[in-house]
């Protein structure tokens, strides 16, 4: 049972994250993007945790999925087809068909040696892009490195997600109608996450990630499970990408290179494998990292130097890759490492 | 005459050019303890590997419970009713001692993703049910108060009652330890002897391997021995210590 | 032109290539699989110290095989150091972790490194000097060219002069050794640690040569190159059975070849019109010799992958390897 305080302060995180939004919006438009992305990013950490966190299977190419999502989404609701489908019959279908992709590739590699699965996943990544890239010939399904164009806003009766909408003296802008539908679906995934956490299934995930063999000695199909928590983890990623080709309003392979993969196994490392608000931590810690260099390197190169030396995006991918060798090296359980001790006794389902 | 449990009939198996088994059969009663031993290298955790679906076999068949086990798998033979611990012990550490005996519930719950997510009626239902199990579990190997305490920080001796815990969770028809003794000083194995009689008197069939022959001829209802794969003698622990080829092969030709 | 000899000579450059640079993530997988995923990004940096060299001396007036040996030379001793670096800051304290660990530092290592390297020389591709002549023989409908000659000569050599040193000598016994069993090898007096070190030493200097061989094949390098080519190393490695040096050079010179051809052929053989089903609308398609063709030359990158696939999932041990999946 939660305590008065703990409800206090979830209302006061609750009105925080409702304010957000507007707070930002003052000081300009940007800021609510920003953090739009950060909580799309959160959303594939998560996503991720539970393939990497819970159950141990590392997987590089997580950017595929994502990419399969966005895909799906823009070839259904774009004039690249002539489709326009509404988002909520294509979320689930992204969803679906990267959960297919996930099976098909988890399928046949997932009995295979951790390192060996790394790698596999690394090469489906890159061969996915390679396909959106190449794709457009001798039939334009993905319009090659273009990319798609004029994608379809989200819709929900009259209110599109593209235009600004006032109520009640507040505007509403595309970017904050949308912050507020991430926030939804962020709440539901982080549910579903302890959910799933606090579940039988959670537990096998963490024991085969503890120690495979004695997992399969206790009962546990660990191929099944396993591949459960690949078509979990691609769905996730589905689900983020669709929301991402509609906030973007296009998508192109640049978007899904490796760097990206990378990018959310640093959020997912640095903020605590398996520990679901280390995560969110770290997913939102690393997704404001690169706008503060934006702001900060930026201009204090310039002012010191005359001239930018170190491109911030090329410092970012260098933190990146830091944080993953240092936190290793020192923390290897992340910043805010899984809690498990007690946590089944004290609270939750006492 | 106690029904059979399992029945071994001809098992073999080779690694490379090693014959580890050789038509090895064997059979255990319903009820009993029933005692694996031999010396270095004879071949007793093969067996046991081949039991439990570890390892697959090259030949022989394994009928259990009146069916023919097929041991392709060790989750398939661990719901068929074989649980066993591992000689050197393999625990999850980074979960709670609760939490490892919850596991070994698994293949006896049924609850999927779905109703995981949506909190069905059911499957809070089975959850209580599982953790209610695993509390009685803790209780019955005497470690109920470190229940919350990570698995990894346990002592040694807590560590191989957690391992039994979490293979009693399975409902095991037939319990199968590697070499619980392994390690413990003599308190701790006195207490290990209290607890596998205590599980003999609650109905359980015990498979036992074992280097403390003592603890093995004093707790065991028959005692088979192996010797380079093969079975060199099947029989009551004072007819084994009385048989002249177990003499010769385990004890040494030095006391012969 | 015979494009078939044309693929098979092409194959075998690229293909020796990858052998030298599988050979790097091979013994350090043999002594303690590790994946090093920053092995690749070595074999790149080799690859832009000897340009950087190269194109500081091209105005030198020395003789241009003087030229490229300094720049050789100079990529190796660097790329070893930094090989022994890598395991020694990275991956050695990390020796006792789990095993998601240094795999997770490898990649971040991978990442650092590339990126250092766009620092130091930027986001454009270097060009390799034009000052040696780039003869070209033409050998029965195909041609090939003396630095086609070179690069399978040299890795030829190469490979043999790390047999010679793996089989017949003490230290390789000793590097041997302790790939079969690390603690035994520890009992019998091998020092782990160094033959360790000595696995990442070793590969970055042949990765190094790799580096060179691979960029002036293609006429650049860029920071991005080790990636790829590291990818594509890896699976040699693993086609061939990782930890198995033998396995390394034949995996390396197969993937060569069957991306070679797949590269040649994949066009032609998926070009619908030439199937038997080329009616009604695909008919219209095909009509004036036009074609279809499903995947083109473009798909070369995807042939490593896909072969690396499959060999996981139909052959885990790769061709000479020994069982690698899951022990217990």
């Amino acid at each position: 049972m939660k305590t008065n305080r703990e409800r206090f302060g979830l209302a006061l995180i609750a009105i925080a994250l409702i304010a957000l939004p507007f707070v930002l919006a003052s000081v300009g438009t940007a800021w609510v993007r920003i953090t739009n992305f950060a909580v799309l990013f959160t959303l594939l950490s998560l996503g991720l945790n539970i393939v990497v966190g819970f159950a141990g299977l590392l997987d590089l190419g997580y950017v595929a999925f994502f990419a399969v999502g966005a895909y799906v989404y823009a070839l259904l609701a774009s004039p690249h087809f002539g489709l326009h489908l509404p988002f909520w019959v294509i979320l689930p279908i992204g969803a679906t068909v990267a959960c297919i992709a996930g099976v098909v590739l988890g399928a046949p590699t997932l009995r295979l040696r951790g390192d060996y699965l790394a790698i596999v996943t690394l090469g489906f990544g890159e061969i996915v892009r390679i396909f959106m890239n190449n794709l457009s010939s001798p039939v334009n399904l993905t319009n090659g490195p273009k990319g798609i164009n004029r994608i379809d806003p989200f819709q929900i009766g009259p209110l599109n997600f593209s235009a600004s909408d006032s109520f009640g003296g507040l505007v509403f802008s595309g970017p904050i109608k949308y912050y507020y539908f991430l926030l939804l679906v962020l709440l539901a995934v982080i549910i579903i996450n302890r959910r799933l956490q606090d579940s039988r299934i959670g537990r096998a995930w963490v024991a085969i990630r503890e120690d495979e063999i004695a997992a399969r000695a206790s009962g546990i199909n660990t191929r099944n499970i396993k591949l459960l928590a690949f078509a979990m983890g691609a769905s996730f990623g589905g689900i983020a990408g669709g929301m991402f080709a509609a906030i973007q309003g296009f998508v192109s392979p640049e978007s899904f290179i490796l760097n990206e993969s990378i990018m959310i196994l640093a959020m997912v490392v640095l903020g605590g494998m398996g520990n679901i608000w280390g995560v969110v931590a770290g997913a939102v810690l690393l997704s404001f990292v690169p706008e503060l260099l934006r702001y900060t390197v930026e201009p204090a190169q310039k002012a010191l130097f005359g001239k930018l030396l170190v491109d911030p995006e090329v410092l970012r991918m260098l933190i990146f890759g830091l944080a993953l060798v240092l936190t290793m090296r020192f923390r290897p359980a992340g910043l805010w490492p899984e809690m498990r001790h007690r946590r089944e006794l004290d609270q939750d389902r006492a | 005459m106690s029904p059979v449990l399992l029945e071994a009939r001809n098992i073999g198996k080779r690694f490379g050019g090693v014959q580890a088994l050789k038509d090895v059969s064997l059979t255990i009663k319903s009820g009993e303890i029933y005692g694996l031993i031999g010396p270095n290298g004879a071949g007793k955790t093969t067996l046991f590997n081949v039991f439990t679906g570890l390892y697959p076999r090259d030949s022989g068949e394994v009928i259990f419970c009146g069916t023919t086990l097929t041991l392709d798998s060790p989750h398939a033979v661990a719901a068929a009713g074989i649980a066993r611990t591992f000689q050197n012990i393999r625990l999850f550490g980074n979960m709670t001692a609760l939490e490892n005996v919850m596991v070994g519930r698994h293949p006896r719950s049924y609850a999927g993703v779905f109703s995981a997510i949506l909190r069905t009626r059911a499957e809070r239902a089975e959850e209580a049910g599982i953790r209610r199990r695993a509390d009685e579990l803790l209780h019955y190997v005497g470690i109920a108060d470190r229940a919350g305490d990570l698995a990894r920080h346990l002592s040694y001796g807590d560590q191989r009652r957690l391992e039994i815990a979490r293979a009693l969770a399975t409902d095991p028809k037939l319990l199968a330890l590697d070499e619980p003794a392994a390690g413990m000083n003599a308190t701790e194995t006195a207490a290990l002897r209290r607890l596998i009689e205590g599980l003999r008197s609650d109905g359980l069939t015990v498979l036992l391997i074992e280097h403390d022959v003592k603890l093995v001829l004093g707790l065991c209802d028959r005692v088979a021995v192996l010797d380079y794969g093969e079975k060199i003698a099947e029989d009551a622990p004072e007819a084994v210590r009385a048989n002249p080829k177990v003499i010769e092969a385990y004890l040494g030709a030095s006391t012969a | 032109m015979d494009t078939l000899l044309q693929q098979i000579i092409n194959g075998l450059t690229t293909g020796s290539v990858y052998a030298v640079v599988a050979l790097g993530y091979t013994m350090v997988y043999g002594v303690i699989q590790l994946i090093n995923f920053a092995h690749g990004e070595v074999v790149m940096i080799g690859a832009m110290v000897a340009f950087s060299v190269i194109t500081a001396l091209a105005g030198s007036g020395l003789p241009p095989l003087v030229i490229v040996l300094a720049g050789v030379m100079a990529a190796i001793p660097s790329c070893m150091l930094m090989g022994y670096l890598l395991e020694r800051a990275a991956y050695r304290p990390l020796r006792h972790a789990p095993r998601l660990a240094p795999l997770i530092t490898a990649i971040g290592m991978s990442i650092v490194l590339q990126h250092l390297a766009l620092l130091v020389w930027g986001r454009n591709p270097l060009a390799f000097p034009q000052i040696v002549d780039n003869h070209v023989f033409g050998i029965g409908g195909a041609a090939i060219s003396s630095v086609q000659i070179v690069i399978i000569l040299l890795s030829l050599t190469m490979m043999a002069g790390l047999s010679w040193f793996v089989y017949r000598t003490r230290f390789g016994i000793a590097i041997r050794a302790t790939a079969e069993n690390v603690d035994v090898a520890g009992l019998m007096g091998v020092n782990a640690d160094r033959v360790i070190a000595a696995t990442f030493v070793i590969g970055a200097g042949l990765g190094a040569v790799a580096g060179v061989m691979y960029g002036s094949y293609y006429g650049i390098a860029h920071y991005t190159m080790g990636f790829s080519l590291g990818l594509k190393a890896f699976s040699a490695a693993v086609l061939g059975g990782i930890g198995n040096i033998a396995g390394a050079m034949l995996g390396g010179i197969l993937l060569g070849l069957v991306e070679a051809l797949g590269t040649g052929y994949v066009g032609e053989l998926t070009d619908l019109c030439g199937w038997p089903i080329a009616h009604g609308w695909l008919a219209g398609q095909c009509a004036d010799g036009g074609n279809f063709v499903l995947f083109g030359s473009n798909y070369q990158d995807v042939f490593a992958f896909l072969m690396l696939i499959l060999v996981l999932v139909l052959r885990p041990s790769g061709l000479l390897g020994e069982r690698v999946s899951e022990r217990a």
